[in-house]
């Protein structure tokens, strides 16, 4: 590096401004500086013409490229419908039970299926669809309003027990904690123990029997297998939404439960609910 | 150069130095701040947007006060992947009654523009009390104890005032029946008919499924409304806006 002497007189120029004896040198601004700074004045002029901008009395002037954030994504949108078009037209109207048969519309539908799945679904059935509890698991075999690819996409279109789709799935269990005595709860709580296989008191759940048929039987069946038209779940297995323990039962019983799920047909399209019970039925449990 | 060689007068004297720079950065301000107040062109009409209800209001005072806001935006920007997600990119119109705007400027939980009628009441009980035991990979805290708060609604028709004061435009007919209207609406077996005249669309149930209006409730009614008053079914906007 060359050594530079502060004190020899090579000082540039003053600007002539003087206060106090104390003068200013005159350093002027590197010439690429004042050239990008004169370049940037000169794109921002163009930049306001082309794009929306000046506030004007009415409006602010469109621009002539006539840009708009919402006319973009509008545009964007299209373009992803218009590619896919084919497909989602097709999935729409599929008769779903043959989906697997057409390869690459099942594989579409499985796929985007998946995606709706993680944004709309897993906040209650899990982001691995095995669901909790309240929240059914839809891995398993066990389904309470019917497990066949069609019924799988009517409950997603229209949900269950919600106020927006008039065709929604509806059934309400009473609350028998004011229909029957709680000695007579705990009868029913070890006959249904008893029918699921578990441990049990022998005698009180053979006064549970004659109260279940009474009370219960209508939905779940005699054989406590319960009828799916309804969504009464099969008392005998042993898969439980709200938990198969003597006090879970209890509460059911006296309480009741009212699971809600919404109807999902007002947000997605056709395609995107076939597209969601295609993906729900190959988890494992579709029938 | 005329007028450049006067600058002395200004650099000399500090008090018109101040005087100069305000009225430089005023005029920034003015050319980029009025013209929102009055271009017509920035916030739409849309059909279906209302004051909130008395509880809806509530229960937003309740989201203000726990900081939802710090973790949770309620603004779906103009951009595919968003929309698709959530649904319609949100309306200036949509949160034209909101003092102030929840907007956001950070998602560390997802956006709640359109929460509302996305998820059961019972699902927002079982996820306010204890978020991780319906999404396991959750960091929300938990905010179980709003059950355990019994709100009356003895001060919100002051709630309302204040916020017609500051422009919201609630009737006298609204601001007179605030606190009926606060019961009624979480009462499915009440009287609510005239409740729901004075506000359309708004949903009426005990969100929380326990009995008494807690603030559970009001948080819920204001979470299950978010995004529901416009119908983008019969509304198309503007593209160019």
């Amino acid at each position: 590096m060359s050594k530079k002497d502060n004190n020899q007189p090579v000082d540039p120029d003053t600007t002539g401004h003087s206060w106090d004896g104390i003068e200013e040198f005159n350093n002027p601004l590197p010439k690429w500086w004042l050239w990008t700074f004169y370049a940037t004045i000169v794109w921002g002029i163009g930049y306001t013409i082309a794009y929306p901008a000046w506030p004007l009395i009415q409006e602010a002037t469109p621009g002539l490229l006539k840009y708009s954030t919402r006319g973009e994504v509008v545009e964007e949108i299209a373009a992803v419908e218009a590619a896919n078009e084919d497909l989602n037209v097709q999935l729409a109207s599929a008769d779903l039970t043959t989906l697997p048969e057409n390869a690459e519309l099942h594989r579409y539908a499985v796929n985007g299926g998946r995606s709706l799945f993680a944004a709309n679904c897993s906040q209650c059935h899990g982001s691995g669809a095995a669901g909790f509890i309240g929240y059914p698991n839809l891995l398993d075999d066990d389904w309470l309003w019917g497990g066949d690819i069609d019924t799988i996409a009517y409950t997603i279109n229209h949900g269950i027990r919600n106020d927006q789709s008039p065709d929604s799935h509806w059934s309400e269990m009473p609350a028998f904690g004011e229909i029957l005595e709680p000695e007579e709860i705990q009868t029913v709580v070890s006959y249904v123990q008893s029918i699921s296989g578990q441990e049990h008191d022998a005698d009180l759940a053979a006064a549970g029997e004659e109260i279940f048929l009474d009370q219960c039987s209508a939905c779940h069946l005699e054989t406590g297998m319960g009828e799916t038209s309804l969504g009464a779940p099969n008392l005998t297995d042993a898969i439980w939404l709200y938990g198969g323990d003597p006090e879970a039962l209890t509460e059911t019983i006296t309480y009741s439960r009212f699971g809600v799920m919404p109807a999902w047909g007002l947000r997605l399209s056709e395609a995107e609910v076939n597209a969601l019970a295609a993906y729900v039925h190959q988890l494992g449990g579709g029938q | 150069m005329g007028i450049l060689d006067k600058h002395k007068v200004i650099e000399t004297n500090a008090t018109l130095l101040l005087a100069g720079s305000l009225f430089v950065v005023t005029i920034g301000g003015i050319v980029e701040i009025a013209p929102l107040f009055y271009l017509e062109n920035t916030i739409e009409e849309v059909e279906g947007v209302r004051p909130y209800s008395p509880l809806e209001l509530t229960g937003r005072e309740i989201y203000i006060r726990e900081g939802c806001y710090v973790c949770h935006s309620q603004m779906i920007r103009p951009m595919r992947d968003e929309v698709e997600r959530y649904g319609h990119y949100s309306l200036a119109a949509e949160s034209m009654y909101d003092h102030p705007f929840q907007w956001g400027s950070k998602r560390t939980g997802p956006d709640l523009a359109r929460v509302g009628g996305r998820y059961s009441d019972e699902w927002h009980v079982d996820h306010l009390v204890d978020p991780q035991s319906v999404v396991p990979e959750s960091i929300m805290p938990k905010y179980g104890y709003l059950l355990d708060t019994l709100i009356d609604g003895e001060y919100v028709g002051d709630l309302l005032a204040t916020h017609a004061f500051v422009g919201v435009p609630y009737t006298e007919e609204q601001l007179a029946n605030a606190g009926a209207d606060f019961r009624a609406q979480a009462d499915p077996d009440s009287d609510w008919d005239d409740m729901l005249a004075r506000y359309p669309k708004a949903q009426i149930r005990n969100f929380d499924g326990a009995p008494g209006i807690s603030e559970m409730d009001a948080l819920i009614a204001y979470l299950q409304m978010l995004g529901t008053l416009v119908d983008f079914s019969t509304f198309t906007p503007d593209a160019s806006r």
